[in-house]
């Protein structure tokens, strides 16, 4: 995105230093008005519900909340399973992604639109349909408990199948988006010096379009650790166990919205910690 | 811890009911102007909600999950019996109701699983007249049909070997559950602590649990999904239903003409069908 990871040819021309400033050279000329409106109240309008956040939250109360001993359980579960479903889709997110934008095979255009079915179905009937596949009498699930006793509802992995369900297709297509902008010619260059398909993969596309990697993993870690739907109903709830931050918020809302809006705070500010230091580290974008 | 909860609660509330002065056009303080408008008390609205022939328009009815099946039928009658009504339902949680009338959400009536839920409305000075009862009902254990682990009383739950689902404790079926566990003295770790009552019964129907504690009419209203087993300690635990018309409804004779229907015989009658118990 930023280009440094190509030996592009206006390395020379751009940066004297090569962590320079050629983006300088793009602010030249004012902010035209129909961009600069629009983005500003598109800014307001996804900053004021965190405002509200803030202005409501009971700051009195706040060391109670923290010291009830359901947020640290929550917080650690939520850390986990979030990380773990963004580790299950770069498993096997990336290579689906490759194969989406790298291979010609009949039905890919299907396929493509059958992995954004779960970005378009609602969480809960998701969480539903894992059930019908993985529960303890599911198409799947059946087998895997008789044969090896395994049983997902219920238990912390259950909680990552379904963050996972539900994130894996942002990591995709930020990934097949990446493979597509990369210039495949690298590939084939690599290709005619006698590198196998996958060698070429893991040494010259990887490297190509780790950054579209990063941005997927950050999105999908972000999806995940928001998730509900899809979790409460395929994992249930049980503290320690499958009650992640948003079940105990949406659980607290019910009869303590004070509690509630102090949970989603702690929520909040561990995952833009946690983003804004990826950020700096992985992506190379300005935080 | 408790005091904290309360206070926070009140913080909560006093900011909402803050937000509704806001937001609704009404002038002078809510709740008495409201009182002033509504005199008619529930009994009395019954009386001449049969009187005028007036009532048409919309009415938006929030009612707790457990009355779907009922309250979609009384819709439908009160469409017929008032010409030009229309009847338009929000199921939820009943705590998850009571708090977005707080907060503003536009309802006229408000059917609630429990009196508590009703008081935090009532609380914030969203009812337009006093809440009255018109059901109640009590608690079963959901099995499978065929009972195939052959629970017939509370304390098999408490085995390791049984998976249960309880409802979360914010919610009335689990506050319930507590008590019906309480009075039993029967202790039980389930694998979850679903969102609401209907939740919970999925997990039975699809056999992801063995057991669910749920509504006598959540099991009647399963249509044979799932069957219940009665247990004494359910008695300790039973749950009663008001019925309120809203402060803020935008149709208010229509709010308590329906409010009066749900407290009409022929509407406990068929209470009583779906596994209600009389107030």
């Amino acid at each position: 995105m930023t280009g440094r990871h190509l030996p592009a040819d206006d390395v020379i021309s751009s940066a004297p230093t090569r962590r320079g400033r050629p983006w300088r050279r793009r602010r030249a000329g004012a902010v035209p008005v129909a961009l600069l409106l629009p983005a500003v109240v598109g800014l307001a309008f996804l900053v004021l519900p965190l405002v509200g956040l803030l202005v409501r939250a009971p700051w009195s109360g706040m060391g109670s909340v923290l010291g009830d001993g359901t947020v640290w359980p929550a917080l650690r579960l939520s850390l986990i399973t979030a990380t773990a479903a963004t580790a299950v889709s770069l498993l096997l997110g990336v290579p689906m992604a490759w194969l989406l934008a790298r291979t010609e095979f009949p039905g890919r255009s299907l396929l493509r639109t059958l992995v954004t079915v779960p970005l378009v179905m609602p969480p809960v009937v998701g969480g539903v349909a894992l059930l019908l596949v993985f529960g303890r009498n599911g198409l799947v699930g059946r087998w895997l408990d008789s044969a090896f006793g395994i049983t997902l509802p219920f238990t912390t992995a259950g909680v990552v199948v379904a963050e996972a369900f539900v994130a894996m297709p942002f990591l995709v297509l930020s990934v097949e988006g990446a493979l597509r902008g990369a210039d495949s010619r690298y590939e084939e260059a690599a290709a005619t010096l006698g590198a196998s398909r996958f060698t070429a993969f893991r040494r010259v596309t990887l490297p190509l379009v780790a950054p579209g990697i990063a941005a997927g993993s950050v999105l999908a870690w972000a999806r995940a650790l928001g998730e509900f739907g899809a979790t409460i109903t395929f994992a249930g709830n049980f503290p320690g166990t499958t009650q992640t931050m948003p079940l105990a918020v949406y659980l607290a809302l019910q009869d303590d919205p004070a509690t509630a809006i102090a949970l989603s705070l702690v929520l909040l500010v561990v995952s833009v910690l946690v983003l804004v230091g990826l950020r700096g580290r992985w992506t190379g974008g300005p935080a | 811890m408790a005091n904290t909860r309360l206070r926070t609660a009140t913080l909560g509330a006093t900011a909402a009911a803050a937000l509704l002065a806001l937001t609704a056009c009404s002038s002078s303080g809510n709740t008495t102007a409201s009182s002033s408008a509504t005199a008619s008390t529930p009994a009395a609205g019954s009386a001449s909600a049969s009187a005028s022939p007036a009532i048409t328009g919309k009415v938006i009815v929030f009612a707790a999950a457990s009355l779907k099946n009922t309250f979609t039928q009384f819709g439908k009658e009160f469409e017929a019996a008032h010409p030009g009504t229309t009847v338009t339902f929000n199921f939820g949680g009943s705590d998850t109701l009571a708090a977005s009338i707080v907060s503003g959400a536009p309802a006229d009536v408000f059917a609630s699983a429990s009196t508590a839920t009703m008081a935090t409305v009532t609380k914030a000075g969203d009812n337009a007249a006093a809440p009255v009862n018109f059901a109640k009902n009590s608690l079963e254990i959901a099995v499978v049909p065929g009972n195939p682990k052959g629970i017939t009383t509370l304390q098999q739950l408490s085995s390791s070997s049984v998976k249960v689902a309880l409802c979360a404790k914010t919610v009335p079926c689990g506050a319930a559950a507590v008590k019906a566990l309480a009075a039993a003295k029967v202790t039980v770790t389930p694998v979850t602590y679903e969102q609401d009552v209907t939740s919970a019964l999925t997990k039975v129907e699809l056999k992801e649990v063995d057991a669910a504690l749920v509504y006598r009419t959540d099991v009647q209203g399963s249509k044979g999904k799932v069957v219940g087993v009665d247990f004494p300690a359910a008695q300790q635990a039973v749950t009663s239903y008001p019925i309120a018309p809203l402060t803020h409804a935008t149709n208010s004779a229509a709010a308590a003409a329906f409010t009066a229907f749900v407290l009409s015989a022929p509407a406990e009658q068929e209470l009583a069908a779906a596994g209600f118990q009389a107030p």
